[in-house]
């Protein structure tokens, strides 16, 4: 990696007292930022801090109320997004969007590809350019290859690609490891190692704090919207940026209280699901975290789906404190005790359009019932009830639930299964993409929710989250099981090890 | 934005607010007003308004069935010819219902089961029931049903401008209120018609659920096939052709999402009346048919954009 050299060179793009406000919220408040070529600049904050403002404002899609964007020293203003891009400057989204027919080199090239006479598309220019900056981004993904399939570790990758193709010196990365898995992480932080080298100025966004510490030189901390912080992490503890984003000491992020395993509360016996996961057996005690780890499409949320009778499985049997649960019935997985706090949020865990109220209301739609109407002053009182004891973060009980930050609409999830009373509750990826305070809060609430005899099964791509939250880890590799870890044992590389397949413990 | 200024905004607020207008302006045509003419109104309206219940479920659950008008003339077409072979018609009814209750069944579960779009599967039966209906009726006009039931279909209550007819009308409006809005079942329609995936997750029987819905659809479709005949006395194949048009105009424009999860039975309710005025009036002043069809058109595109308008301007907090 290359330094720059001191006194230290000039910033390429840089905020000077930037204000924003929407209606009564002030998004930004004075804030600075200079991003150095050659330096990889994080950015930290909680959900909400003004992180997703401020790379708005970089990218043109905001304009400030106050403040200059200094691009080289000279002030601009972007006009809109294709300004920014014009003047170098890349956005990389957590899910970037490609169309999937298309083949790698037609992404990049979408619009303006190379024409040979008669406005015809040159192909193999096309798919030149498009190896050229793949070997500049030292990665071997095969341009002619069609974008569907890709994993979004290499989505991400072709975006990059795009960028370059602009000609782009400042790469912004929002939560651009947010779905990836470890060693994909691994890759990305290549890519962004060489592009460094190569001179350009990356601004990182992660919810993950152990990869600021891994890729970043410096960090810039925001706070209600305001900069507490600009410094170097060379010295730094996880600790001490936590503190900063949160303004307070907070409580462990892992407090993951002992309990003592009961009677068997999941029991789940070589189910099978053709193509897709094989003889998976395990079991879930009453007061025990489970951790179910492994790489993304290893087969864990697959297991998920069908234990709780979204998918059906095709051979194998589940049982629900002593029940057998049939196939394919989510209700009457719910009747039997069992929860799904889904993988997506968005598009599973909630109706979007709907309140808060009847969100959480949806899963007791047969409870709270009188004579075969729904009781609304039991549903309000039933929603109001669990948004309050989760600490649900809203103006009004009818707001859309669309209106929450991330945060809030998981624990709304969170509130909607709690409120079943379930005894057993799987949750998948329960804090992705949410803030500290926030995780910390979930991963309070699971552990206390063990504490009082709820099975709890935890499928999570953040080993750090399964490493301090779990009881028992069991890993799959490619539709299998390959290892039970008493939490003794576990470590990231046992863990690992297990999930690509290396060993079987 | 206040509470009472969004819900001013509330689509069926517009609609219910633009019928009384409608109303009153148009008690300046000549002859609107009379009772003879409002029973007329209503009596037509009554196709309308029986099949726009399931229709509103249907669409607030995300799903459409065009095969409604149909089905009704094939309950027409079968009341006819069976009456003609000597059944009693006591009989025939429910045979009819029946009926529509499995075409309801068959478009059920070709969209659940097969897992295709009801509005391709619906397109489909539109064309295959009347066929069917053709092909037992054949050109004949059956009209020398009896005279007690003939006299309930068109006859009104006492020597108001009641059609008889809207009196069990009222009860199944009442009971479509109720299923749709207070209970389990008609809260799961509006997480289906979101979000179906969120709902399946939610443990509700997506499939189960909309299967119910089409069979309810058929079954109201065989009724008002059957309503139809008696109404106007003929039971031909061809009865209420285009019909499915004016349903899911007149539900649209009572502000039911097309895309679903939104709406009320109420706005439903004022959309189907505003278009039975408008054909009222426009038959008053002598609008040909295919001028109305074209208005009934103009208006199933304006429907689809003005709740899309009207939420805007209402603001985006709205939830349902």
């Amino acid at each position: 990696m290359t330094h720059p050299p001191d006194p230290g060179p000039a910033p390429v793009l840089a905020l000077k007292g930037v204000s924003k406000s929407f209606g009564a919220v002030h998004a930004l408040r004075d804030v600075c930022l200079e991003l150095l070529p050659g330096e990889v600049h994080a950015l930290a904050g909680e959900n909400g801090a003004g992180k997703s403002t401020l790379i708005k404002t970089l990218a043109g899609v905001h304009r400030p109320d106050a403040g200059q964007v200094l691009l080289d020293g000279e002030p601009v203003v972007f006009h809109g997004p294709g300004d920014a891009r014009d003047a170098g400057i890349a956005v990389i989204y957590q899910e970037p969007t490609l169309f999937p027919d298309l083949s790698i080199a037609e992404n990049i090239f979408m619009g303006r590809q190379p024409k040979r006479a008669l406005g015809r598309i040159d192909h193999r220019a096309t798919r030149a350019a498009t190896a050229a900056l793949m070997k500049r981004l030292g990665v071997g993904l095969d341009p002619g290859r069609p974008a569907r399939g890709l994993s979004i570790a290499d989505q991400q990758i072709v975006e990059i690609a795009k960028a370059l193709s602009f000609d782009a010196r400042v790469l912004i990365m929002d939560e651009p490891t947010a779905a990836l898995t470890g060693s994909e992480v691994a890759r990305l932080f290549g890519v962004v190692r060489t592009l460094s080298a190569q001179g350009a100025a990356v601004l990182f966004v992660s919810h993950r704090l152990d990869e600021i510490f891994q890729i970043c030189r410096r960090v810039t901390t925001l706070r209600d919207g305001a900069r507490i912080a600009d410094e170097p992490l060379a010295g730094m503890t996880e600790d001490d940026l936590v503190r900063r984003m949160v303004g307070r000491d907070l409580a462990a992020l892992y407090p993951k209280q002992d309990a003592t395993p009961g009677e068997v509360a999941l029991s789940v016996r070589r189910l099978t699901r053709e193509g897709v996961f094989t003889d998976v057996s395990f079991e879930v005690r009453r007061g025990e975290i489970v951790g179910l780890a492994g790489l993304v499409g290893a087969g864990r949320t697959e297991v998920a789906r069908a234990v709780f009778g979204v998918d059906r499985w095709d051979a194998g049997e589940v049982e629900v404190v002593g029940r057998r649960l049939p196939r394919g019935a989510p209700s009457t997985a719910m009747a039997a005790g069992l929860a799904l706090v889904p993988e997506d949020r968005r598009a599973q865990g909630l109706v979007m359009g709907m309140s808060i109220e009847r969100n959480i209301g949806l899963t007791g739609l047969r409870t709270t019932v009188t004579a075969g109407l729904v009781d609304r002053r039991a549903e309000r009182s039933r929603s109001l009830d669990w948004a309050v004891r989760l600490q649900v973060k809203y103006a009004r009980i009818a707001d859309a639930v669309s209106t929450l930050s991330g945060g809030n609409q998981q624990k709304v999830v969170l509130a909607k299964w709690l409120a079943t009373g379930p005894k057993v509750l799987i949750v998948d990826e329960p804090t992705r993409g949410i803030d500290v305070g926030t995780k910390a809060e979930v991963h309070r609430l699971l552990s206390r929710l063990a504490a009082e005899g709820v099975a709890v099964l935890m499928i999570s791509s953040d080993l750090p989250e399964i490493l301090g939250m779990a009881d028992r880890v069991l890993v799959m590799h490619e539709g299998r099981l390959t290892a039970d870890i008493p939490r003794a044992r576990a470590t990231e590389e046992s863990v690992m090890a297990a999930a690509t397949g290396r060993a079987a413990v | 934005m206040p509470d009472s200024l969004t819900r001013a905004v509330r689509w069926d607020t517009v609609v219910g607010a633009l019928l009384l207008a409608l109303l009153l302006s148009f008690g300046c045509v000549d002859g609107f007003g009379n009772a003879l003419n409002l029973s007329f109104l209503l009596g037509n309206t009554l196709p309308i308004a029986l099949i726009a219940l399931p229709m509103t479920l249907l669409v607030v659950a995300g799903e459409i069935d065009l095969s409604v008008a149909s089905t009704a003339g094939l309950s027409g077409a079968v009341l006819g010819r069976l009456w003609n072979e000597g059944l009693a018609i006591e009989t025939i009814i429910p045979l009819c219902l029946l009926l529509g209750l499995a075409c309801g069944l068959l478009n059920g579960l070709l969209v659940t089961r097969l897992g295709l779009p009801s509005l391709a599967v619906t397109i489909g039966t539109l064309a295959a029931y009347r066929g069917i209906a053709q092909i037992v009726l054949g050109s004949d006009a059956v009209t020398d049903f009896p005279a007690r039931y003939l006299d309930f279909a068109s006859g009104r209550v006492g020597g108001s401008f009641l059609p008889q007819a809207f009196l069990p009308f009222l009860a199944l409006l009442a009971l479509a209120v109720v299923v749709l809005h207070a209970t389990p079942f008609g809260r799961s329609l509006f997480a289906v018609g979101a979000s179906e995936e969120a709902a399946r997750f939610a443990g509700i029987r997506v499939k189960r659920t909309k299967l119910a819905l089409f069979a309810c659809s058929g079954f109201m479709s065989a009724l008002t096939g059957v309503f139809w005949a008696l109404h106007y006395a003929s039971a031909r194949y061809d009865n209420a052709t285009g019909l499915e048009l004016s349903v899911v105009a007149a539900v649209l424009l009572g502000g039911i999402d097309f895309d679903g999860g939104r709406g009320t039975l109420g706005g439903a309710l004022a959309g189907v009346f505003l278009l039975g005025a408008l054909q009222n009036v426009m038959s008053l002043v002598n609008v040909s048919a295919q001028s109305q069809t074209v208005v009934t058109g103009v208006l199933l595109v304006v429907s689809v954009l003005g709740p899309r308008a009207a939420r805007q301007i209402g603001g985006v907090r709205r939830s349902v």
